[in-house]
Formats: C-alpha cells, sequence, structure tokens
C-alpha cells in the first residue's frame, strides 16, 4: 500500500509532456486521474521512476458537439460525462463507474489507455465506434477503436504518446442502454453489455452495436447477436433469439466471482435487457 | 418504525436517545489514533511476510536491507530472546489441545500466506517497506493443505510435523438423552451448515508505537484489549507488569479483530527496547487481510429429529473446524461459545454437539462479532426452517411450538445453561405487528405471476453474552485462563466534574456516551460532565477489554456499583451537613435533596466541596475525597433475544439475491441510549447480510489469498442494503442491577438465518430447498439450475 520511490513533474504542454516522457526513459508513466495508475504502484505492481502529470495541460478537459459527432478531451472526468444527458448511453454508462469519489477523479482519457477489458468506457469507445486521437514525436495519428484495444491491458497507445481528444458519434437518433452486473453497487462488471439501436421508421431494427464488458482480454463487439437482429424486428421475440447469441465466440477468462459459463450466461441475460431498454428508448 | 422509541427513568438521562459524545472529536477528525502519534527519535517498521502457504526457509539474506543507509536493524526468528511465543488462552479440564509453538517471527518453517519471517527497522515509513523487499528469503515449497476435511484424512501433509496430526481437538457439549431423543422423532432431518471464513475489517488496520524509557515500557496499540496485552507484554519479554503501561488510544473498530495478542504488537516493543528507541508500526490493508485473524469457518453436520406436530426431540451436531495455522488467544475456544446456545430460544429436551479443530495453512480464526453463536444461530435458524418445510407447517408455527414460554424462566436448557430472561413470543408477537404475513403472501403470489421472486424469512434467537463469569468460564470451568469480571473507578472532582474509568476499551461503540448517561444519573449531574476514560493501563484499575458484548453488562454494572458507592458516601454528607438521615437523601433536579424537601439540598459540586475541603459538613468518621472502585463478577451471562424478519427479492436470470425489507425486534434489556442500541443493530446486520451475500475470505487449494484487497473481499456498503424497521421489547436481565444485555453481536447472531430462508422461500417454487452460504449471485444461480435440473 506504500508506492516505490518516483520522481514527479507537471508539465504545461502537451509537447512539454512529450519531451518528459522521452527524457524519462521506458520508466517514465503519464499520470490523469490516477485510478488505475496509483493502485497498481501501491500494490507494487508497477513501479515508474517518473510520473508525468497531465494535469496541468491546459485544454485537455471539456465536451464539444462538431459535425455530428461528439469530442471529449482525454482529461474529461467521468463525473463530467455522467451529468451530461445529451450524451445518451455514454453519460449513463459512465454513472455505472465505481462510486462517485473515483469517477470525480478518474479519466476518460486514463480508462481507454489503461485498457481494462472489465472497465466500461472501452466498450462504449467498442461499441460505438469512436476514435481517439494519439499525440507523439513523430506527430498525431487517429486510432479506431477496433485497432485500440489488443490485449489485457494492452493498447496501440505507445509508451511515448498521449492521448488527446475521444471521439464518439452523436448519439440522435439511436436508443442506448448499459446493462452492467455487479454484485455490489461500487463493483467492476462481472459482465456488461452495451446496446445501441437505431430504430427505422416502421419500427425495424435500422442499425445496433452490441459492445461486452469482461468476456475477454479486450471489449468485444457481440457481432452474430448484431447481425440476427439488423434489418429484422425489434419485439421481444427477435430480441430474445439475438441475445441468444450474445456469448457466440467469446471465450471469458474465469475469476473470483464467475466461471466462464456463467458469464456467458449473464451475456445472454444482459444483452437481451439491454436491447429491450435500448429498443423503448 | 425506523427506529425505537426512548422510555426515559431515573433523572432524565438513561433511557434517552442522546447523541454520542465521543461524535465531534471523531467527525472533526481531531481524535487521536496510533497512527496520528510521533515520538522524538521514533523509527518505523516493516514486515518481511511469506508468499508461500507452507514452506521451508532455507536462507534469509538480510544483507541487502542492511546495506541501505536508512535501515537500523533487521531481525529474524533467530534474533529474538523471548520469554515464550505468542499466547493460547484455553485450556480446558481433560481435552487435550494440540497447542504449536508460535513466535512473533518464523522459526525454520512458514505455515500460512503472510506469515512474518523478518522485522525491518528503520528511519521512516517508506525505507522500510523498501528495504523489506530487500531481504531475500529462500523458500523450498511443502504441499500445503487448504481443505479442513482433507487435512483431517490419513497421509495429508501436516502443517506441525512435530504433532503428527492436523487435528487440533475434540470437544464436546450435550445434555439430555440424545438417542432416544432420535428414537421418539418422526422425522429426522440431516443437513450440512457452511458458515465460511470471513474478515474483520474495521477501517483502522492496526497500529502500534512502542516506546522504553529506562525501563518504563508503554505501547500504545489499536487494541480491545490493552490489560490482556500488558500482561502478556510482562510474560514474553519477561518485563515486571508494572513497568509496562499499555494504551489503545482512539481505535476505529475491531470486530474482535483487535482481541488478540498479535506478534508485531510484541516485537515492536521488543524492539523498542533493543535499539532504544521508539518504535511505530501501522499495517497495510493488504497486511490485514492476510495477517489479522479471520472468523467463522466452520463446516457442520446437523441432524434435527422432530414429532410430526414440530416439536423437537433431539438436535446433534458435529462441527468441523478449520482454525487456520497457529492457535491465538481463543482460537479452539470460539465454536465452543456457540455450542452453549445450541438449545437457541427451544426447550429441545436432548442437544449435543461435537467439535474437532483443524490445522490448516491459512491464517488462525479467532473471534469475529458473534464468535460461534452466529455459527449455531445460522445451524439452528436454518434447519428449524428445514423442518417445517419437511413437515407442511408454517415456520413460525414450528418455532412457538418449541419456544422456552416466558413464565418458564430463569429456564435451565438440556444443556445445563441457565437462560437469565426470555420473553419469545413476545418478540416475535411484537415483529408482527409491524408485518403482515397474510398480506405478503398475497403480494408474492402477484408479484411471481409478474416474474418477481420475492421471499420472507425469519430467524428467532437468543444468544449468550456479557462474558463473564470467571467461576464458570475460568480455570476450573470452561478453561479459560483468566476472570473476566469488570472493575470501574469514580472519581467527583472538587467541582463536581466527574471521571469514570472503566476496565472495558469501547472502540466505537458509544460508551462513553451510555456510561456517561448512567453516572449522571445516580449523581444529579449533566452528561456531558462526566468524562469516560479508558484503555489506558496506568489510569485507572485492573480491567479486561472489550468483546463477547461484556462492555455494558458488565462494566457498566461496575460502573453503576461504583457510582453507587460515591452516591452513598454523598448522602452521608448531605445527610450530615443538612441534619438528616442519610436513607432520606435522594437526587432531583440535579441536586441531593432531602425526601420531601426540594428546597433543602446540595449539588455534587458542594458535596464534593465538603469531601475535599473537610470541615464541619465533613462527618468526623469519613475519610476525606469522593472517590470509589468496584469490580464486579457477573453470577451468570446474559442472555439478549429477537425476531428478524428478511423479506428479499432473487433475480431468477442471474441469481442476484437483493435485501429490500429488514425488520427487527430485539431484546436487549432496558435501553440506557436506544439510539446506540439501533446504532449496533444496523450495524450487526449489515455485518450479517454481508456474510450471507458478499463477504468470504478465499484461499485456493495452493493456499495462495485470493481475496487481498476490498475489491475482491466484497463489504457491502449502504447502497446494498434497505433502511431498517426496528423495534424493541425491554425483559430485564435479572443478572445485573441495570438489567441489561449486550447487543453488539446480538444482530448479527440473529440475522444471517433470516436473509438464507428468505431466499429459499423465494426460489422454493422453483424447486430450491435449501441454499449454503455465501449466496453469491453464481452460486445461487447454480443451485437454481440444479434443482431444476
Ligand atoms: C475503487 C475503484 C473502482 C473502479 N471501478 C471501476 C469501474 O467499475 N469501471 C471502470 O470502468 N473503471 C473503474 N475504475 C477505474 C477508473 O475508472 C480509472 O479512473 C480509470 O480506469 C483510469 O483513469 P485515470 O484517469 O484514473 O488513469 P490513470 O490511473 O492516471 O492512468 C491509467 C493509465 O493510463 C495512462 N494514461 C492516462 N492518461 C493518458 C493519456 N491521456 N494518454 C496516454 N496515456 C494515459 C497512464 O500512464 C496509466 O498507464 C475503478 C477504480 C478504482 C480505484
Amino acid at each position: 500500500m506504500i508506492p516505490p520511490e518516483f520522481d514527479y513533474v507537471a508539465p504545461e504542454s502537451v509537447d512539454d509532456v512529450l519531451a518528459a516522457l522521452r527524457d524519462g526513459g521506458e520508466d517514465a508513466k503519464l499520470l490523469a486521474g490516477g485510478h488505475s495508475l496509483l493502485p497498481l504502484m501501491k500494490l507494487r505492481l508497477a513501479a515508474p521512476t517518473l510520473l508525468v502529470s497531465l494535469g496541468k495541460v491546459p485544454g485537455l478537459r471539456g465536451i464539444e458537439r462538431e459535425n455530428g459527432s461528439w469530442r471529449i478531451g482525454a482529461l474529461t472526468r467521468h463525473a463530467d460525462l455522467q451529468v451530461r444527458d445529451e450524451l445518451g448511453v455514454i453519460a449513463t454508462t459512465a454513472a455505472t463507474i465505481a462510486d462517485q469519489q473515483v469517477r470525480n477523479r478518474g479519466t476518460i482519457g486514463g480508462s481507454l489507455v489503461h485498457g481494462d477489458s472489465a472497465s466500461d468506457l472501452p466498450t462504449v469507445l467498442l461499441a460505438l465506434e469512436g476514435t481517439v486521437t494519439l499525440r507523439g514525436a513523430g506527430g498525431t495519428r487517429e486510432v479506431a477503436a477496433a485497432d485500440l484495444f489488443q490485449d489485457y491491458l494492452t493498447t496501440a497507445v505507445q509508451p511515448d504518446e498521449v492521448l488527446t481528444e475521444i471521439r464518439l458519434p452523436s448519439q440522435d437518433g439511436w436508443g442506448g442502454a448499459y446493462e452492467k452486473f455487479t454484485r455490489r453497487a461500487e463493483d467492476w462488471a462481472m459482465v456488461g453489455v452495451l446496446a445501441a439501436v437505431k430504430k427505422g421508421a416502421d419500427g425495424s431494427c435500422e442499425d445496433v452495436r452490441i459492445g461486452l464488458t469482461n468476456m475477454g482480454s479486450t471489449p468485444l463487439r457481440a457481432t452474430a447477436a448484431e447481425e440476427a437482429l439488423r434489418g429484422g424486428g425489434l419485439d421481444v421475440d427477435a430480441i430474445a433469439r439475438a441475445a441468444e447469441q450474445a456469448a457466440e465466440g467469446t471465450d471469458p477468462p474465469a475469476d473470483l466471482n464467475a466461471t466462464s459459463d456463467y458469464k456467458r450466461h449473464l451475456a445472454r441475460v444482459l444483452c437481451r435487457r439491454a436491447l429491450e431498454k435500448a429498443a423503448a428508448a | 418504525m425506523s427506529a425505537t422509541e426512548e422510555r426515559v427513568s431515573g433523572n432524565g438521562h438513561v433511557g434517552r436517545r442522546m447523541r454520542r459524545k465521543e461524535d465531534p472529536r471523531l467527525i472533526t477528525g481531531r481524535a487521536t489514533y496510533v497512527d496520528d502519534m510521533n515520538l522524538l527519535g521514533q523509527l518505523w517498521c516493516a514486515f518481511v511476510r511469506s508468499p508461500e502457504a507452507h514452506a521451508k526457509i532455507v536462507s534469509i539474506d538480510k544483507s541487502g536491507a542492511e546495506a541501505r543507509d536508512d535501515v537500523f536493524a533487521v531481525y529474524t526468528g533467530d534474533d529474538l530472546d523471548l520469554a515464550s511465543g505468542l499466547p493460547m488462552a484455553w485450556v480446558p479440564p481433560g481435552v487435550e489441545v494440540q497447542t504449536p509453538e508460535h513466535w512473533p517471527l518464523a522459526r525454520g518453517e512458514v505455515k500460512h500466506v503472510g506469515d512474518p519471517v523478518a522485522m525491518v527497522v528503520g528511519e521512516d515509513r517508506y525505507a522500510v517497506i523498501d528495504a523489506a523487499e530487500e531481504v531475500l528469503v529462500e523458500y523450498d515449497p511443502l504441499p500445503a493443505v487448504t481443505d479442513p476435511h482433507a487435512a483431517l484424512e490419513d497421509g495429508a501433509p501436516l502443517v506441525h510435523e512435530s504433532l503428527g496430526t492436523n487435528k487440533i481437538h475434540e470437544w464436546s457439549l450435550g445434555g439430555g438423552d440424545l438417542d432416544a431423543g432420535f428414537a421418539e422423532a418422526d422425522v429426522t432431518i440431516e443437513r450440512t451448515v457452511v458458515n465460511h471464513r470471513t474478515h474483520g475489517g474495521a477501517i483502522e488496520p492496526r497500529a502500534v508505537l512502542a516506546e522504553d524509557r529506562a525501563g518504563d515500557l508503554t505501547v500504545w496499540s489499536s487494541t480491545q484489549v490493552p490489560h490482556f496485552l500488558r500482561l502478556f507484554l510482562a510474560l514474553i519479554l519477561n518485563v515486571s507488569e508494572e513497568r509496562i503501561r499499555v494504551v489503545a488510544p482512539e481505535v476505529g473498530g475491531g470486530f474482535g479483530s483487535k482481541l488478540q495478542i498479535y506478534g508485531e504488537e510484541v516485537l515492536c516493543a521488543w524492539a523498542a527496547r533493543k535499539l532504544a528507541r521508539p518504535v511505530k508500526w501501522v499495517e497495510t490493508r493488504s497486511e490485514s487481510m492476510m495477517a489479522q485473524h479471520h472468523g467463522r469457518d466452520q463446516v457442520a453436520t446437523v441432524r434435527i429429529g422432530a414429532k410430526r406436530d414440530g416439536t423437537v426431540t433431539a438436535f446433534h451436531t458435529k462441527i468441523v473446524a478449520d482454525m487456520g495455522a497457529y492457535l491465538m488467544l481463543l482460537t479452539p475456544v470460539i465454536p465452543s461459545l456457540g455450542a452453549f446456545v445450541m438449545n437457541g430460544c427451544y426447550k429441545f429436551p436432548a442437544v449435543q454437539t461435537d467439535i474437532v479443530g483443524v490445522f490448516t495453512n491459512k491464517m488462525a480464526t479467532d473471534a469475529i462479532r458473534g464468535a460461534g453463536r452466529p455459527e449455531a444461530t445460522h445451524m439452528i435458524e436454518t434447519c428449524m426452517d428445514q423442518l417445517a418445510a419437511e413437515l407442511g407447517l408454517d415456520p413460525l408455527e414450528v418455532r412457538r411450538r418449541n419456544f422456552i414460554p416466558a413464565g418458564e424462566f430463569p429456564y435451565t436448557t438440556a444443556l445445563g445453561i441457565v437462560y437469565d430472561s426470555g420473553n419469545y413470543q413476545g418478540t416475535l408477537d411484537k415483529l408482527l405487528e409491524h408485518l403482515d404475513v397474510d398480506a405478503f403472501r398475497r403480494e408474492q403470489e402477484e408479484l411471481r405471476a409478474k416474474g418477481i421472486h420475492r421471499g420472507i424469512g425469519f430467524s428467532t434467537y437468543t444468544e449468550i453474552c456479557g462474558l463473564a463469569p470467571s467461576r464458570v468460564v475460568g480455570p476450573a470451568g470452561v478453561g479459560l485462563q483468566t476472570g473476566l469480571w469488570e472493575s470501574a473507578m469514580v472519581r467527583v472532582h472538587i467541582t463536581g466534574a466527574v471521571t469514570v474509568y472503566t476496565g472495558t476499551s469501547p472502540h466505537g461503540q458509544g460508551l462513553e456516551t451510555s456510561f456517561a448517561q448512567i453516572v449522571a444519573d445516580r449523581l444529579g449531574v449533566d452528561p456531558e460532565q462526566v468524562e469516560v476514560l479508558h484503555g489506558d493501563t496506568s489510569t485507572g484499575p485492573q480491567g479486561l477489554g472489550t468483546y463477547g458484548s461484556r462492555s455494558l453488562s458488565v462494566g457498566g454494572e461496575a460502573i453503576a456499583r461504583a457510582t453507587e458507592k460515591v452516591a452513598a458516601k454523598a448522602r452521608a454528607i448531605v445527610a450530615h451537613s443538612l441534619e438528616a438521615a442519610p436513607e432520606d437523601i435522594e437526587v432531583q433536579d440535579g441536586k441531593f435533596i432531602v425526601k420531601g424537601s426540594p428546597d433543602k439540598g446540595m449539588t455534587l459540586a458542594e458535596v464534593a466541596g465538603a469531601a475535599y475541603i473537610p470541615g464541619d459538613q465533613l462527618p468526623p468518621d469519613l475519610e476525606p475525597g469522593l472517590e470509589e472502585t468496584a469490580f464486579y463478577d457477573p453470577e451468570n451471562f446474559v442472555f439478549p433475544f429477537g425476531a428478524h424478519a428478511a423479506i428479499v427479492d432473487v433475480d431468477v436470470e442471474t441469481g442476484k439475491v437483493k435485501v429490500v425489507r429488514y425488520l427487527a425486534v430485539d431484546d436487549c434489556g432496558p435501553a440506557i441510549n436506544p439510539m446506540l442500541i439501533d446504532g449496533q443493530l444496523h450495524g450487526g446486520i449489515v455485518h450479517a447480510i454481508g456474510q450471507v451475500l458478499y463477504e468470504q475470505v478465499v484461499y485456493d487449494d495452493t493456499g495462495q489469498l485470493v481475496t487481498g484487497t476490498f475489491v475482491d473481499y466484497a463489504l457491502p456498503t449502504a447502497a446494498e442494503v434497505p433502511s431498517f424497521e426496528l423495534d424493541r421489547t425491554e425483559t430485564p436481565s435479572p443478572t445485573n442491577s441495570l438489567g441489561v444485555k449486550g447487543i453488539g453481536e446480538a444482530g448479527t447472531i440473529g440475522a444471517s438465518a433470516a436473509v438464507v430462508n428468505a431466499t429459499v422461500d423465494a426460489l422454493r417454487p422453483l424447486g430450491v430447498t435449501e441454499l449454503q452460504m455465501p449466496l453469491s449471485p453464481m452460486r445461487v444461480w447454480q443451485q437454481i439450475q440444479e434443482a431444476q435440473a
């Protein structure tokens, strides 16, 4: 519960952050809200020798609407997201993260770069097909969600890169719901399912996106269930049939609270519930 | 009915819902915990702990740590020159208890994950924790045993090779004719009841600060038992007891986990003497998960025999108790505490409990809130529901048919225990005033049609607390190597302010308030004027600490008696001054007055003036001063009881259980402060709900601790529990003059069966007939699947 010794700097621009990372070498780490990194350090599972804080860099926190999509600064807190109703399922998902203290500190950028498949915002980015902007010494690049999450706690973000911004499509015309299954209100998801449904004029399913939390080493899409639903009806039976395929192709690791089988079962149940809510929204 | 009502008696203080005197300093952060204290020249220490469940220590290389400038010393087991190891205080007459050596630092072998191997002392906390990583220990792993049944099998790895067995002891308590009881029974049910391992989870971890000045040792420790700690430090360090002072300053909860003599306490004191510098240690949360004693961990086979009408004829329980790797202060006696109330609140004519203690490669178990009685009550109360189901009877009717009638107290159970008082039908009746069971059943049907599975469960319990009559539990009785009386000193200062010293050691219960209320009532002062001191062996007489719901019924009674002595002297002074007879003096409106003439009287300050500045007002045959001490050894235990009901919703698709309503009617005698009772019940019930639904200490098959943090060890929060609906009845205990019975553990003891019974009730239509704790979503879901298969 006491981290090893480390140095700390708080540069005031992205360029200075990049310089600090470069000078710090491979044992330098960026610090955002600290709610993933500091627990790892306290448990001595991570031991960076230099923390480069993003806290003093201006312009990294905020939510703006631009051409049908949302631009969200990397340092935007979960608590900033949860109060913006117009963000739809992005906001309601942020509201399920841990407790208010964690939401007051944790940032969307930190959550995405940390890339914990049990976390909720990676599922949002993947399911809603968002992108992130990364700045490194060599310049700026855009990475799509599908390419960002690579493996357990591993993302495409390089150690010398800073995630500066997240883009998520606006939820206009979509209904969304996130079903997060936990033992206690404040826990990480045992399984989470995010469903976003776009209804056609006739009430049928024009488009659908389903994301899965904690069902593998990265967040996943339930593509079989999506395909079963896309273009068809949204009645309870259709939803139930599609939800049966929610765990298709997944092989979730067992943990303290759930066997692999139980997680797959939960994914099916939660998928049905999320779809029903999303279709009704 | 969200809170119980006030019934003020005496001079307006006892019975009042008075706010806690201790709260302003606690909630403004001005209280002093051990971690708030720092001494000149202080060093810090940290412990190197075993990552192995069972291993030989091949070598310990301390050179890396010792080479650091900020490290003063690194000690291992071989460096210690202690007169004895850590204590175990139970020697039951006629029963052999295999008691291994238990040193504060492992010698030769480690027996569980977290077993301390070395101690690093250095300049600051960061330095010693870093340096501890530089102590290189080479282990040669040995096979570990983690399942108590496997540990009892031939050829199982031995936790203590030298003992030749993993069986710690066998202990039985029985009464009545068990064979005849089962022969007479129309039905006999046998089932397994698991009470899994739990962690105390006090918000303040352990903390110790020790200083030796010219041979006088002072130890500040976050403990429930400062006087015991002083005694054992004297024995282990071979220091004369009067040269040791132990202080338990503010203590942030214990729940039994600080009713212990821990090696870390001994080591800080030992090192402080060795280095002639103060030594401080504050436990990390990770350490507390692995190295504070755990609780429960019993697997019982329960057989219950009954007549068709539900009358129980025999109750037999065989318990295998997983006690972990070492026997700590009370480890092996804990299940026995449950055996004493295996009659529950019933007239079972024949009862027997057979206990087998087993070593495994896990942390030791010991007292955690309820200590043996929650386990016993869980066995009794879940089996009463099973019996009712088997017989097709209403579970409450089965209970009623077996209740000891209110008119039969004091009642001697089949086990020979004398229940001092009780009115079980009374608490149940009152519970049902707040709960319309028929209406619930209708609602349950309607909800089921909508797919909502709601269930109701009951638990009617009594428990044994107020530890304890020394002659019963002491060396010649149950075999504890101590008395369990309590002491109190009441000192009236010259201004009329009052200081009370208690030998109990409050650590969150609010006893400064309830004790002040008792004293204020008898001396005609404001409770705010009564200061209650505790937890410092140098400021008052001997005491024995806080646990076993003893503080009010034993410690409070000692205070009442010491106060009575002070009041008697005050009456003599007042009578002398006012030329009246002492028997005619009484306390009224803040004054000692002559009965019938309220205008003639003296305040306590005036009495104190007369006592401390002797003149005409002090009778010539009285000593000056106004201060008295009392020691009180109870003649019997006390037996609080109650009726609890839980209503739960089960999401049958996922297995998740939610407590949606919880009602409890408890009886702990006349209330000194109803608000404190409600508070203890809230915490106690949450503690039980925690065990049923959320909490479990899990070790894997190799003895690795899986639940090492509060992410995995799931303590319930306010979001997980409903608002409690509480009420009381008041049946005075004849055992003490206050009529009070302990309430600190009662909620935990009564509640777990109610929640499990409610969940079974919800799931009965799906074919579920019994459930084993913990009712985690997956386990409930699996049990539904099995029932449906
Ligand atoms: C008790 C508790 C419960 C939690 N429960 C949940 C939960 O239920 N659901 C959930 O989703 N999360 C949960 N979290 C995690 C929480 O949401 C974290 O805040 C989040 O995962 C990480 O964000 P952060 O800003 O704290 O990142 P930090 O901890 O500061 O950083 C995390 C990692 O990302 C890197 N990083 C941070 N920002 C950037 C950036 N802009 N560019 C490049 N790299 C960066 C850091 O170097 C580090 O490696 C919980 C945390 C705690 C402590």
